[in-house]
């Protein structure tokens, strides 16, 4: 039955970390942004809100909490509404905790999940993107060819987040290229003739540590393939991460809208309020149409997979608006503070290189 | 819980609509865009007699609590029959504007007294007048008067630009509600709706307009000349108080903007079904899940106007849930609005571009869905009145403030 009303717990998540976003992690987020480091005891209050921990099994260490997407979805949001780079950096573990909940075999599940169950953060990391100008998610080249019983690992990939310090690396390639089937493998941080390159630069989320992760006929044994010789469903894992970047995509969308919009109450400009004019005014309205378009896009594929429907082309859907909601939102931001919105003083210039990365960012995420 | 699936029982109450859509309303569509001022006189039996078995309704009973979801309803099944033709829609016998005026600011007693005639006899229709020649947007500017006389109200002025307006006063046992001023010194504060019934004496209609789109649909011009209506036909309270009468001006639009954005998302789903087929016809598949840069620009466009039908649809949804859940709408009525009227005017735009000569032929609907759908971008409130609306409640201005 159609419903726009979220559950209880989902509410009472959705204000309790944006509380926290607005308290403890914006404040932190030029300084991080300037450093290019995020301050760990922050990621460990992070780590207590419970968003990785809280939906692992009991067996494993976890609190046994109820994993759904639009939960996921309003929690992702929240976190981003405080810092992107921040909230992508702590829910890092994720990327690989997830798919193993998810997909991974009884052994699997037993051997890796309680590292991310405990008290302290854990780092994870999965390793999807690919340094070319056209990658997409249906265009993976890295290659796991069978080997004996084992899987030989070829590819260059990019954008790996927090690869250095994560004890290990869910990689994506194809095992059978023809098929165009792609598959995980989990790879320990060492390993021979794999190699994590120099820390990246990029035009924004600078206080992420994203990663080049090169693999040179790099041996697998044939437990590192996720679901061992059931596979994933590669899908469903990419409609998860999607959904979990357009959630975030709305969160610094909504930061923009409501920075500019204090902004435009207080700016005077030809002696009123910059916000009485209409062109200022109706671009905040447009803001705020899309912040809420953006976000019913958002919860319309995660339902789909909360009810473990096929929600592929709902997420893509959701992150390409979503993406290009954040940007055009972001500018407007900058554009609405003028000059001043252009000086790193404000947040609304790091917003806007941040934003930027929704549509280029893969598999950075996911809920 | 977040749910947007229609459920199976829901949509067996739609497929009849989408039915009606189907099978009665698009074989006569073209016809009726061509003979502009021809009444389908079949095609209103055939919808009365249907509505007669559940109706479309809008908003819930006041203080109802549960859920009626009835407005969600009424946009679903708008869609479908504004899929089939919106100008047919707007035109089917039904409560109407007029209808919806009568539930938002009548009380009890009149909701009773003048909408249960939609439950018996012959065809009918209601209408809603506030636009006048000297102004529209600026609805707090109307020139109309009411005076009161013994047990009269007595109504001058003249309204323009009302939808179903000679169906009301003229062709059915209907009734036109007029917004006039009881006390101009008063402004927004003095304005209130009228009940006016058909064949009143006073009330004229003396024109009904040649249009660009929704041709079936009939646009009258009104002239009220000491048009006398009984006291009790003053709907609500005839007190002059702030905000008043004016605050069910607007409450009238909360319940009927979410369906003018269903009217215009059921245009934007026709072309964009006729794009989508035209395109599989030619085998010309639409990928998801590719990066731009390996995208066909029809490909892109395509998923373009998806996305954003799908997006002014959901905001469409959610100001109607808010209603059957009694919550309030003003905001979310006013984004549906504002998203809806846009983007289906941009989507019957480009798919009249996609299909180059053949979308400008009326060989095709494509270039009438093309005029019909930009309607919605003007009346309930133009694109720009919405974005104020909206900007007025996030910036927390009043229309002093940002006008
Ligand atoms: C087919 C049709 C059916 C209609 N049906 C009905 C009906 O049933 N009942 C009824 O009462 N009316 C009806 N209308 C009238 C409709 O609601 C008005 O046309 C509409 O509200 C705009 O008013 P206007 O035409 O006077 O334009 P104006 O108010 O003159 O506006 C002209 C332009 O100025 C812009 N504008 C106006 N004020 C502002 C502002 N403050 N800030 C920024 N921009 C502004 C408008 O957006 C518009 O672009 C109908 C109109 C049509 C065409």
């Amino acid at each position: 039955m159609i419903s726009f009303e979220l559950t209880e717990e989902q509410r009472m998540i959705a204000d309790t970390v944006e509380a926290f976003a607005r308290d403890e992690i914006r404040p932190a987020a030029r300084a991080a942004d300037e450093q290019g480091l995020v301050p760990a005891e922050l990621v460990g209050k992070i780590w207590e809100l419970g968003l990785v921990r809280g939906v692992l099994p009991e067996q494993f260490g976890g609190d046994g909490g109820q994993r759904s997407s639009v939960t996921g979805a309003v929690a992702g949001e929240a976190l981003a509404y405080g810092d992107l780079a921040i909230a992508l950096h702590a829910l890092a573990p994720r990327l690989a905790a997830f798919p193993i909940l998810e997909m991974g075999t009884d052994e699997q599940r037993a051997r890796y999940l309680p590292g991310f169950a405990q008290a302290a953060f854990r780092a994870g990391s999965a390793a999807l993107m690919e340094p070319r100008w056209d990658f997409d998610v249906l265009g993976v080249a890295a290659r796991a060819a069978r080997d004996g019983a084992g899987y030989v690992l070829n590819g260059e990939k990019c954008y790996v987040p927090l690869a250095n310090e994560s004890d290990f690396l869910l990689v994506y390639a194809c095992s059978e290229p023809a098929a165009g089937a792609v598959d995980a493998f989990l790879v320990p941080r060492v390993c021979p003739g794999m190699t994590v390159g120099e820390r990246e630069k990029n035009m924004g989320l600078k206080a992420l540590a994203t990663y080049g992760v090169t693999f040179k006929d790099c041996a697998l044994a044939a437990e590192a393939r996720l679901g061992g010789e059931r596979g994933i469903n590669f899908r469903r894992l990419m409609s998860q991460a999607k959904v979990a970047l357009a959630a975030m995509a709305v969160g610094v969308s909504r930061a923009a809208l409501e920075y500019a919009r204090d902004y435009a109450r207080e700016r005077r400009a030809f002696g009123v309020p910059i916000g009485t004019k209409q062109a200022i005014a109706f671009m905040l309205a447009e803001m705020a149409l899309e912040v809420d378009a953006s976000r019913l896009l958002v919860w319309d594929a995660a339902c789909r997979l909360d009810k473990g429907q096929d929600a592929f082309k709902e997420s893509c859907q959701a992150k390409s608006y979503t993406a290009a909601a954040a940007l055009k939102i972001a500018d407007n931001a900058v554009q609405i503070l003028g000059g001043h919105g252009y000086i790193r003083e404000h947040p609304v210039e790091m917003w806007l290189r941040n934003a930027r990365g929704f549509a280029t960012l893969e598999g950075i995420a996911t809920v | 819980m977040i749910d947007f699936e229609i459920d199976p029982e829901l949509q067996r109450r739609l497929d009849t609509y989408r039915m009606v859509a189907q099978q009665i309303m698009r074989p006569i569509s073209r016809e009726y865009d061509e003979n502009e001022h021809a009444r389908p006189t079949e095609f209103y039996e055939a919808m009365w007699a249907g509505s007669r078995q559940g109706g479309l309704q809008v908003g819930a009973e006041r203080g109802g609590g549960k859920s009626t979801g009835r407005t969600l309803f009424t946009i679903l099944a708008a869609e479908e029959l504004s899929w089939g033709d919106v100008g047919l829609f707007l035109q089917i016998p039904n409560p109407g504007l007029g209808g919806a005026a009568v539930m938002a600011a009548g009380t009890p007693q009149q909701k009773e007294r003048f909408l249960k005639r939609f439950a018996e006899g012959r065809p009918k229709w209601a209408a809603m007048a506030i636009t006048e020649p000297g102004c529209g947007s600026d609805s707090a500017a109307i020139t109309t008067t009411a005076r009161r006389d013994g047990d009269h109200w007595v109504i001058n002025g003249t309204k323009i630009f009302c939808t179903s307006g000679k169906m009301a006063a003229e062709l059915s046992e209907g009734f036109v509600v007029v917004w006039a001023t009881v006390d101009k010194s008063a402004g927004r504060a003095g304005i209130k709706p009228f009940v006016v019934e058909h064949h009143t004496p006073g009330m004229t209609v003396v024109r009904v307009e040649d249009k660009m789109g929704i041709r079936v649909s009939d646009t009258a011009a009104l002239v009220f000349e000491d048009c006398r209506v009984p006291l009790d036909n003053l709907l609500g309270s005839p007190e002059v108080k702030p905000e008043g009468g004016f605050k069910d001006v607007m409450a009238t639009f909360d319940a009927t903007r979410p369906i003018v954005a269903a009217m215009a998302i059921g245009v934007g789903r026709a072309a964009l079904d006729f794009v989508r087929d035209f395109l599989k016809q030619r085998n010309i598949e639409v990928r998801y899940g590719l990066c731009p840069q390996r995208l066909s620009a029809i490909e892109r466009d395509f998923m373009e106007m998806e996305v954003q039908l799908k997006a002014a649809r959901l905001l469409a949804w959610r100001a109607a849930w808010l209603l059957d859940n009694g919550q309030r709408n003003n905001l979310e009525a006013s984004m549906a609005k504002a998203k809806a009227g846009l983007v289906v005017t941009q989507i019957t735009q480009k798919a009249v571009e996609l299909l180059g000569p053949l979308g400008y032929s009326r060989a095709y609907l494509l270039e009438k869905w093309m005029r019909d759908a930009k309607i919605n971008d003007i009346f309930e409130g133009t694109q720009q009145i919405n974005l104020l609306i909206i900007a007025r409640r996030i910036l927390g201005y009043s229309s002093k403030e940002l006008n």
